[in-house]
């Protein structure tokens, strides 16, 4: 068995060494270097451009505008809105207006500051009120609407409302944006660090005026992506792609971490206002949103986010009459982009506060609450009308109700409290039901390519990219599963667009659900013909041949795979197999919210205990216990570590990573000495994470397992509503904590709860 | 011309007249040693951790720095170890590197060489305590649970067979005369350093560079001439007597750290939380000092303890308190030529509380930092010094409050007025760190939370760090 092994990551010893190579690290001799010249005002006319003091610093070759590119100025992934130089208006401070090309890096930077712009300023929409207040926005607003939430608002025994500031989140992925691009007899090869390398083969021909065949792209691996490397790497590519061949020399460029920044979308930051009616038990009558999402100047994939939040509004529970309004507001900010749950956090986070504040309304325990609105018998129909069939949530979280005393601590907190005058704790169990697939059907398909070689070995790609989650690694488990043979029999190699075309992101949580299974198809398309061979062969028939550690067994005989496979070679079997595989089931109408976008629903729960000092605010988390269904885990190695860290990066969001933005719309947080994610000592001082050890996906998924990456991220909700639960303990108001609950913003609830304002 | 030389993986390197503001991490990378990687380029991250050895009181100590902000004089007389030079020749890995791959302490791989070279010093020095160690290296997929399962696993295998001495290498480089580098001088000794700096006023003196360096990747500035401190041994003292301790300028955070805990043990957490180890390691007190930043963590800390400043001009010296040391926002008290030789702490009982509020518990600058060092006798208080930083454009007293406490009883009405005070003592800002409001509140809380503490538990006030429960 390969599959369900906690093997290491397929490049952990060349990550400990120092040799697993990223894109500025491949040796590019002659290279010229390339950096944007930034907008420094939000919104203005270009009025005058003058390069003279660009062009005459010391190593730069030469400056580009928009005016010099070749092909198309385009950079989105959606409409074509996008330059990736700006032609005649800038919308955001921080956009690219002139491309430096340099005999260094640095050189490249230095000059790429000295541009002489003179602006015509324009006034700029910045803020939620500002969008709303010019209807500035990218389409009208959608809506789901499921039974009469009104009128059942109205007749409902109680009511809450309220409204909460949600800020977004930068990725922070440790390798900054990065590409290079070597020309070659008119055809370009990219090497570049991103999720998405047929869309960077996209936009790199059509900025050329090439066609896809004549753009290569390249991606062994990248230092973190996030859903930050799906779209925003684009422009780096790009600006390789046509500077390479302009010079016919090799391009690289990557961003400085400022500039990386400045120049490159975040996480949507939301506003997202409800009113709830509710019995006395807690169940939800009626729940009524309205989601506002910062989507930035251009519409990237903003769209999708934000459609993505309204089908997460629901999370785990059942809202029997819903309305769901979303508004996609454009600003003169920068483009906000996929992150990790894909504006399913945002609503996640939506319905989170509203059970936490209907359980303070009532005075009940939050998880009492949680649990009367779970989805159940006769309770399962979606905001979007899609049937939930697969729902585990009661059981995952009676379960780490159990084994995380939550009951016991909950009192023993209480006691805490009362004879603590300074520290207070508080604690929270929080659940997520996530959806899995694009919810743009299209996108779910995936190819492999498999090649088996005469000795044996067997060479593995497919359209996904590795970005730590370990893809590669499990991906491979299944060639050697399918095979029989060891892990190291399988050699894992860079996704290429020259090898298995037409690739989608990986995004979405669906790397290993879409190439797993594609790759499972073609090493099957192998297997089948190397039966069919041992069966004329050897006279046996097909379900006597086993493939198993390394062997073929022929009835009562085996033989080493390779043997086998050498035999099949010089009997003129093909040996080498594409895969092809597109999820199933479903389909999504956008506009009229209905329809089943999601294959199946990833669940799991997270108690977390935290400690605030209500005379400064800070907050720290004591405990955390997890119980995540990753199906029947393809690798529980590689699982834990996904949600270990998918549980800090969402703790983060809610916490520390603060973005804050000045009056003129100049990002102030654009380093990690002011933008601060998680530090070691703020992981949970004891954590203790779980697979659900009876998880199994329903759906006919690769070996029965269940997507990872992003469901356990909304874990980290247990933080905030922990940190909710610790600051009502001073007082009798709701906290109506806004996130991230930093310091300071703890500190001003503590304050309110004992009527204090400043 | 000049030259430098230092050890990197264990060879002999020789530079003739590198460009001084040329840092470690390019230098490294142009060599093809791509192992070490930027991550922010400004010290923050830990992506570009190295090891760098030198020599100290004969044994040769380890020291993880970050190479994006390390120029290349600083190595002259050192020993470098990058991510390339850390398993055996033959492939072998270090524990480590072991545990790293054992206990899946990698994902996207890019943050761990640094992590790796952070855990490398520590296991060749035998630190232990990795939420520190690890402080300065950031890592955004793992949540760090299976880095700390591999730190801690490391820890009790022993050094490998092939990790060399290089004690001799070491010695054999360390004496020697003044190099002049091309827009550079590094002198060998304090007096050289004295008359030269008075000859070339205007030049940049560099000490770790922790703070400079941002000016050469960040700014894109060259600071030439420039001088740099780190040879001089005369300035790396700390004298311990009955009157107090005398710190000399060139004395890293890291060497501060070790001795004024015992002295001094909430000064000794604060240094806890000052940045993170690799920054500790090469930046000192004098440059914390001189640098005047508002929101330098020492200055409030040594201003509470009424430390004084030695200053000095070629053979001239002179004495201040280091509250007069500044003027206002970017003003010291420093005349051309002068430079800080060292400062003095007097001896006194500790009573001194030091609180350091910030975004996040670690590696980050304060929002404020409030110190206190108030002596009460049979209930009256006899003498206040308290300072801030983070509250003005400069570290400061909070004179206002002081006077509102001195010679009153030490009581909860007490701190209630001289709360009142602080709106006397400063208009702080709204910056990324927090708004005014917020410094102001929670600086009028370190107070009462001062309060609290000289009569309670440290468990009842803190979360992190010392006391905490």
């Amino acid at each position: 068995m390969s599959i369900a092994k906690p093997n290491p990551h397929d490049s952990a010893v060349a990550h400990v060494s120092g040799v697993a190579r990223y894109v500025d690290d491949i040796p590019l001799a002659g290279a010229v270097h390339l950096a944007f010249g930034l907008s420094t005002v939000a919104h203005a006319r270009l009025a005058a451009v003058n390069l003279d003091a660009v062009r005459a610093s010391d190593g730069v070759i030469d400056v580009l505008l928009a005016a010099d590119l070749p092909g198309a100025n385009d950079v989105s992934p959606s409409v074509h809105d996008e330059p990736m130089l700006a032609v005649n208006t800038v919308h955001f401070v921080g956009q690219p207006i002139f491309l430096v090309i340099a005999k260094s890096h640095r050189a490249a930077r230095l000059a790429a500051q000295l541009g002489q712009i003179e602006y015509d300023v324009r006034p700029a929409v910045l803020s939620i009120d500002q969008a709303l207040a010019a209807d500035s926005k990218f389409e009208e607003p959608l809506q789901f609407l499921n039974g009469t939430p009104e009128a059942a608002l109205a007749g409902a025994e109680r009511q809450v409302q309220g409204v909460m500031e949600i800020g977004g989140q930068e990725h922070f992925y440790l390798e900054g944006q990065a590409a290079a691009a070597l020309p070659n007899e008119g055809d370009v090869l990219v090497h570049a660090s991103t999720q998405h390398p047929t869309e960077i083969q996209h936009k790199v021909a059509e900025a050329l005026g090439l066609p896809m065949h004549s753009v290569r792209v390249e991606t062994r691996r990248m230092g973190g992506g996030f859903g930050g490397k799906e779209s925003q790497g684009n422009a780096l590519a790009v600006a390789c792609g046509v500077v390479a061949m302009r010079l016919n020399r090799p391009a690289k460029m990557r961003y400085d971490r400022d500039d990386d920044m400045i120049i490159t979308g975040k996480r949507h930051d939301f506003r997202i206002k409800y009113q709830a009616g509710f019995d006395r038990t807690g169940r939800l009558q009626s729940v009524i949103f309205e989601q506002f999402a910062r989507c930035g100047w251009a519409q990237d994939l903003s769209l999708p986010v934000a459609d993505r939040a309204m089908l997460h509004a629901d999370n785990a529970y059942h809202l029997p009459n819903v309305r769901i309004t979303s508004h996609r507001l454009k600003t003169n900010t920068v483009s906000n982009t996929a992150f990790r749950g894909f504006g399913g956090p945002q609503g996640i986070l939506g319905i989170e506060r509203v059970m936490d504040h209907i359980a303070h309304d009532l005075g009940l325990d939050p998880l009492k609450v949680r649990r009367a609105n779970f989805y159940g018998a006769g309770r399962d129909v979606t905001p979007y009308h899609m049937v939930v069939e697969d729902n585990v949530i009661p059981e995952i979280v009676d379960a780490l109700e159990r084994t995380s005393d939550y009951v016991a601590r909950r009192a023993e907190i209480a006691k805490f409290n009362a004879q603590s005058p300074i520290l207070k704790r508080g604690i929270a169990l929080t659940p997520v039901k996530f959806g899995i697939a694009f919810t743009l059907t299209h996108l779910n398909q995936a190819g492999a390519l498999v090649h088996v070689y005469s000795d044996g070995s067997i060479h593995l790609n497919h359209g996904g990219t590795e970005m730590g989650q370990g893809l590669f690694t499990k991906v491979a488990q299944v060639a050697a599963e399918v095979f029989g043979v060891g892990f190291g029999a399988v050699k894992i190699t860079a996704t290429d667009t020259g090898k298995v075309p037409n690739t989608s992101a990986t995004a979405a949580s669906s790397g290993t659900d879409l190439n797993g299974m594609a790759c499972k198809v073609a090493c099957e398309v192998i297997r089948a013909r190397l039966i069919d061979f041992a069966c004329d062969t050897w006279g046996v028939l097909p379900d006597q041949v086993r493939f198993k550690d390394g062997q073929v067994h022929l009835g009562d005989t085996s033989m080493p795979f390779a043997k086998l496979v050498n035999a099949a070679y010089l009997a003129r079997v093909q040996l080498s197999a594409t895969g092809f595989y597109k999820t199933p089931k479903i389909e999504w109408d956008r506009m009229a919210g209905k329809g089943r976008p999601f294959l199946y629903f990833s669940y799991g729960a997270a108690v977390s205990e935290v400690i605030i000092d209500t005379l400064s605010g800070e907050n720290r988390i004591l405990r955390t216990d997890i119980l995540h269904d990753v199906g029947r885990s393809l690798n529980p190695a590689l699982d834990l570590g996904q949600i270990e860290g998918a549980y800090v990066q969402g703790a983060g969001w809610l916490t520390t990573e603060e973005l804050i933005w000045d009056d003129d719309g100049k990002l102030w947080t654009h380093a990690p000495s002011t933008y601060k994610i998680p530090t070691c000592s703020d992981r949970p001082k004891i954590f203790n994470v779980n697979l659900w050890a009876r998880g199994e996906n329903r759906e006919d998924t690769i070996y029965k397992s269940k997507a990872v990456g992003e469901p356990p991220f909304n874990l980290g909700i247990s933080v905030f509503m922990a940190l909710s639960d610790a600051v009502a303990s001073c007082g009798e108001a709701y906290p109506d904590l806004d996130a991230p609950a930093t310091s300071e913003r703890v500190l001003r609830s503590v304050d309110m709860e004992k009527g204090i304002t400043w | 011309m000049g030259q430098i030389r230092f050890l990197l993986n264990g060879d002999m390197v020789v530079l003739d007249d590198p460009n001084p503001t040329d840092t470690l991490l390019d230098w490294l990378r142009d060599q093809g040693l791509t192992g070490t990687k930027e991550g922010c380029n400004e010290g923050d991250c830990g992506a570009c951790t190295v090891s760098v050895g030198a020599l100290c009181g004969g044994r040769i100590s380890h020291r993880a720095l970050n190479a994006c902000i390390v120029f290349l004089p600083y190595l002259h007389g050192k020993s470098v170890r990058t991510i390339e030079g850390v398993s055996a020749r033959d492939g072998r890995l270090h524990p480590v590197q072991a545990a790293m791959v054992e206990h899946h302490g990698s994902q996207c791989g890019f943050c761990t060489p640094g992590f790796v070279m952070s855990l490398y010093c520590a296991h060749l020095e035998g630190a232990q305590g990795f939420d520190d160690v690890l402080a300065g290296n950031l890592c955004r997929c793992t949540g760090y649970a299976p880095i700390m399962r591999a730190a801690e696993a490391a820890t009790k295998q022993p050094q490998p067979d092939w990790v060399g001495d290089e004690n001799a290498d070491l010695q054999a480089m360390a004496a020697g005369d003044d190099i002049t580098l091309e827009g550079a001088f590094l002198p060998a000794s304090l007096d050289s350093f004295a008359q030269w700096y008075v000859e070339n006023p205007d030049a940049t003196i560099i000490a770790g560079a922790t703070d400079l360096g941002l000016w050469v990747t960040k700014l894109m500035r060259d600071l030439l001439p420039s001088v740099f401190l780190h040879r001089l041994t005369e300035l790396q003292q700390i004298e311990i007597t009955p009157k107090g301790l005398r710190i000399g300028a060139g004395v890293t955070l890291t060497q501060l750290r070790d001795v004024i805990t015992d002295h001094y043990a909430d000064f000794g957490e604060m240094l806890r939380r000052y940045a993170a180890v690799q920054v500790r390691n090469s930046a000192t007190i004098g440059g914390n000092i001189a640098n005047g930043s508002p929101i330098g963590d020492s200055p409030p800390a040594l201003i509470a303890l009424g430390a004084m400043l030695t200053l000095r001009r070629g053979d001239e010296r002179r004495e201040i308190l280091l509250e007069d040391f500044y003027i206002s926002y970017g003003k010291q008290d420093r005349s051309a030529g002068e430079f800080i030789e060292s400062l003095f702490i007097p001896a006194q009982p500790d009573v001194l509380a030091c609180y350091k509020i910030s975004k996040r518990f670690d590696q980050d600058i304060s929002a404020l930092n409030g110190c206190f060092n108030v002596t009460v006798k049979d209930g009256r208080v006899t003498a206040a010094r308290i300072a801030f930083g983070g509250m003005s454009a400069m570290p400061q007293r909070a004179t206002a409050v002081e006077n509102a406490l001195v010679n009153q009883p030490w009581n909860a009405a007490t701190i209630t007025m001289a709360c009142t005070a602080f709106a006397q003592d400063y208009t702080p800002i709204a910056d990324v760190r927090g708004t005014a409001a917020y410094r102001l509140r929670s600086a009028q809380n370190l107070l009462r939370r001062y309060f609290h503490e000289s009569t309670n538990p440290l468990s009842q006030t803190r979360t992190v760090g010392r006391g905490a429960s």
